[in-house]
C-alpha cells in the first residue's frame, strides 16, 4: 500500500502573523515539506534609520503585540549601552518585573488560546467559556493578573510608555505593589490547576536533535542580557549576537533563517529550560519534573510545557522582585541621558526566544544603522526541518490521513508559538 | 447558547489583519473582566489568530492594519465586499500607523538594504480608507477595548456609540495626571483626539498623537505653545508624523509654509 497525502493550510490558524504549510508524500516518498513565512515585511530598521533615540522604544515596541515590552527593553537596552548609561537598581527590577508579567500574559494566551484548543479537540477557545466556564475563567484570570502587572509597571501592556532610555518613568505605588502579590500567590494555585489539565493532554513523540540557543544565566534563569551559549557549546558576548545567528536570506519567506552549529538551531522556552534548567525556581524545576521535562529534550511539541513551567517561575520570582521593590520605595528610578555617538546591542528573552537589538548612533543621538534580530526569524529554518523530519517519521503511521497530518504539522508549528510578524519585521 | 429557551441575536463578527503588530486585535482577547459578556454578545465567524474556523458569513469585519502589499488589496476588497459594515481599528487601519514612517524612505533601496539580491514584494503603506470605503474609524495604538465594547454593545443593545470631539488635555485633568509640559516633555495633547483616558502622560510619556486630530484642534495655539516652551517645530513635526494621524494637517502646513515663502520671493 503506497502513501499519498496532500496538507496544503494557507494562513494557519492560532498563530501570530501568516504563514503556510505545504505537505506532499506521494506513493509513500516524502516530496515536499514546507513552512513558508509569507507576512508582509514592514521595513523597521529601515524606519529606525535618522530617528532619534527617544523615539526607538516607542517604534520598535509595534514590532509587535504581544512582546512589545521585550521590543522596548532590548532597545533602550541598546541605546544605553551606546551611551554608556548606566540604570539605577530600581528600574532594573522594574524591569525584569515589566519582563515577567509579559511572559506570563503571552504563555498564558498561548497555553489556553492558541495551543489547548487542539488538545481538547476544538477550534478555538471560546466554547470553553461555556463547556468548561472554570478553565476560561482560570485562564482570563492568570491573563488579566500578567495584563496587569504590565499597565501597573511599564505603562501599558501593548505598546509601553514607561519604560524610557536611562530607566523606568516611575516607581509603582507600594500598595498596588502589594495586591499584585497577593494575586500572584493565588495564581501559583490556577498554574497548578492548570498543569493538571496539561497532564490530561496527549503530547505527540516526536524527536529531533537540535541546538538550543538561549542567553546564559550567570545568577539567575536569564531573561535581560548577558552572554549568549548553545547546547552544542558554543558561546559568545551580548555584542557579537551577529556570530550567533548568521540570518540569510530565502526565497519563498520574508523572514529571514539562521544557522549556526548545524541546519538551524531553536530559541524560547525549551531552549532556555533545556540551557537553564537549574537555574529555575524549585517549585517550576517541579513541575517539569511532572512532565518528564529535563535537559536536553529535543520535543518541540514540549515547549508548550517548557512555557507552563516559565509562568510557574515568573509568578515566584516576581513575587521576590515585589518584596524587594517595596522596600526601596524612593528612589531614583531615572537616571539623566547624554546621547553620543556610539553602538550598543542589548539582548533579551522574550517569551518566544532571545531577541537582539544593535543600533549605531551619531553625535545628536539619531540613529545611523540598525538591525533586529527576531526570534522568530530564528526559529522558521527549524520549524522547516521538523517538519521535514515529522511528516518522514509519521507518514507511514497506521490510519494516517490528510486531515491528522494537517493537525499535526499546524500543531508542531503552533508549538514553536511563532510570532511571524515579528520575524519578518 | 439559549438564553430563556430563545437563541439570542448576535452580530456575526470576522477580525482580520493585515500590515502590522496585531495588538489591536489581541486587545480583543484582554479586558477579561468582561471578556465572557464580549464574547457571549457576539459571534466570531472568523478570527484566525484565536480560531481555526474560517466562515465568510460575517455582517461586521474589524480590520487591523494597514495594506502595503497588492494581496492585501484583494483580500481587503473581498472583506469589504462581504461585510455590511467595516471598522477599521486602530492606529494602522485609521492612518497606516508607523508602517507609514517606510513611505519616506526609497523602497527599492530599503529592500536591497534589508534583502539583498532577493527583495520581497512591498509597495508604499496605505491606511484601510484609502482602498475601500470605510463605516467606522476607531483610533489608537494600541486601539481601546472599551472602544470596541461600545461598538458592539451599540450594535446589540442600541447604546449610543460616542465620539471624542475634544483633546486628550481633559483626560489628563479628569485623571489628575500632572501635565507633562510641566516636566519639561513635549506632548500633543492638546492637538490629540481624546477616548484613551490619556495612558501615556499617566505613565511619563507625553502624547504621541497615536489618536489622530481631535475636532478642530488650534494648531496656530499649540505651535506657539510649543515655541514658547522651547520645542522646535522639527520635533514637533516628527511627532506629528509618528502615527500617521496628522499627514494631511501636516502636508497643509507645508503648503502655507510654501505660500507664504513664494509671497515673500
Amino acid at each position: 500500500m503506497t502513501i499519498t497525502l496532500k496538507v496544503d493550510v494557507h494562513h494557519l490558524a492560532r498563530v501570530e502573523g501568516h504563514g503556510n504549510i505545504k505537505v506532499r508524500v506521494v506513493d509513500g516518498e516524502l516530496t515536499e515539506a514546507r513552512w513558508d513565512v509569507v507576512e508582509t515585511p514592514r521595513f523597521f530598521e529601515v524606519m529606525l534609520k535618522g530617528k532619534h533615540y527617544t523615539a526607538a522604544g516607542i517604534l520598535t515596541a509595534r514590532i509587535c503585540g504581544i512582546c512589545s515590552i521585550g521590543h522596548c527593553l532590548a532597545s533602550v537596552r541598546a541605546t544605553e549601552f551606546a551611551f554608556g548609561v548606566e540604570i539605577p537598581e530600581a528600574a532594573a527590577k522594574l524591569r525584569l518585573l515589566a519582563k515577567h508579567g509579559e511572559t506570563l500574559q503571552s504563555h498564558v494566551l498561548h497555553l489556553f488560546f492558541l495551543a489547548a484548543p487542539d488538545f481538547l479537540g476544538l477550534h478555538s477557545a471560546i466554547p470553553l467559556k461555556d463547556i468548561k466556564p472554570d478553565v476560561f475563567a482560570l485562564a482570563a484570570r492568570l491573563k488579566k493578573l500578567a495584563n496587569d502587572i504590565c499597565d501597573v509597571v511599564a505603562g501599558r501592556t501593548t505598546h509601553p510608555v514607561s519604560i524610557q532610555v536611562g530607566g523606568m518613568a516611575r516607581m509603582p505605588d507600594k500598595h498596588t505593589l502589594l495586591d499584585l502579590k497577593s494575586r500572584l500567590e493565588r495564581a501559583v494555585d490556577d498554574l497548578r490547576v492548570t498543569a493538571d489539565l496539561f497532564r490530561t493532554f496527549e503530547i505527540p513523540e516526536f524527536e529531533r536533535e537540535t541546538e538550543f540557543v538561549s542567553l546564559k544565566g550567570e545568577r539567575g534563569y536569564p531573561f535581560i542580557g548577558g552572554r549568549v551559549f548553545s547546547s552544542d557549546g558554543v558561546e559568545h558576548a551580548e555584542a557579537d549576537y551577529l556570530a550567533m545567528t548568521n540570518e540569510y536570506v530565502t526565497e519563498n519567506n520574508t523572514s529571514k533563517w539562521c544557522k549556526l552549529s548545524r541546519e538551524s538551531f531553536a530559541v524560547g522556552a525549551l531552549a532556555r529550560v533545556n540551557n537553564n534548567y537549574h537555574r529555575l525556581h524549585p517549585k517550576a524545576r517541579a513541575v517539569a519534573v511532572l512532565f518528564d521535562l529535563a535537559p536536553v529534550c529535543y520535543n518541540p511539541f514540549m515547549n508548550n510545557i517548557a512555557q507552563l513551567v516559565e509562568c510557574v517561575h515568573v509568578v515566584h520570582e516576581s513575587m521576590r522582585l515585589i518584596d524587594e521593590l517595596v522596600e526601596m520605595p524612593n528612589v531614583e528610578t531615572m537616571v539623566p541621558v547624554t546621547p553620543r555617538a556610539g553602538r550598543g546591542v542589548g539582548a533579551v528573552e522574550v517569551p518566544r526566544g532571545i531577541l537582539y537589538h544593535d543600533y549605531e548612533y551619531d553625535a545628536s543621538g539619531r540613529i545611523v544603522k540598525a538591525n533586529c534580530i527576531i526570534p522568530t526569524t530564528q526559529n522558521n529554518a527549524n520549524i522547516h526541518y521538523d517538519l521535514n523530519a515529522m511528516v518522514r517519521q509519521m507518514a507511514g503511521n497506521t490510519g494516517m490521513t490528510d486531515e491528522r497530518m494537517e493537525l499535526l504539522c499546524s500543531m508542531l508549528v503552533r508549538s514553536y508559538d511563532p510570532c511571524i510578524s515579528c520575524s519578518v519585521h | 447558547m439559549k438564553h430563556l429557551n430563545i437563541e439570542r441575536r448576535r452580530p456575526k463578527i470576522g477580525v482580520f489583519d493585515f500590515t502590522g503588530c496585531e495588538g489591536c486585535e489581541l486587545q480583543l482577547a484582554n479586558k477579561e473582566d468582561s471578556l465572557g459578556a464580549f464574547l457571549s454578545a457576539i459571534e466570531v465567524v472568523s478570527f484566525r489568530e484565536v480560531s481555526s474556523d474560517n466562515g465568510s458569513d460575517y455582517t461586521v469585519a474589524l480590520i487591523d492594519g494597514a495594506i502595503s502589499r497588492p494581496d492585501e488589496v484583494e483580500r481587503l476588497k473581498e472583506i469589504r465586499q462581504r461585510a455590511q459594515l467595516l471598522v477599521a481599528m486602530g492606529s494602522c487601519a485609521c492612518f497606516g500607523g508607523v508602517n507609514r514612517l517606510k513611505n519616506a524612505y526609497d523602497l527599492d533601496e530599503a529592500n536591497r538594504e534589508v534583502y539583498g539580491d532577493c527583495p520581497k514584494q512591498t509597495m508604499p503603506t496605505m491606511s484601510v480608507k484609502e482602498v475601500v470605503p470605510v463605516d467606522l474609524e476607531i483610533p489608537g495604538c494600541p486601539v481601546c477595548k472599551d472602544e470596541v465594547e461600545r461598538v458592539v454593545q451599540h450594535l446589540v443593545w442600541d447604546l449610543p456609540l460616542p465620539t471624542y470631539a475634544y483633546p486628550l488635555c481633559l483626560q489628563c485633568k479628569q485623571r489628575y495626571t500632572v501635565c507633562r509640559f510641566e516636566f519639561g516633555e513635549l506632548c500633543l495633547g492638546p492637538i490629540t483626539r481624546a477616548g484613551c483616558n490619556a495612558p501615556c502622560p499617566a505613565g511619563g510619556l507625553g502624547c504621541w498623537g497615536c489618536r489622530g486630530p481631535a475636532e478642530a484642534p488650534n494648531y496656530d495655539e499649540f505651535f506657539a505653545l510649543t515655541a514658547e516652551r522651547g520645542f522646535d517645530r522639527q520635533t514637533v513635526r516628527e511627532r506629528m508624523g509618528f502615527f500617521g494621524g496628522f499627514d494631511h494637517v501636516l502636508a497643509e502646513l507645508e503648503n502655507q509654509q510654501e505660500a507664504i515663502h513664494d509671497d515673500h520671493a
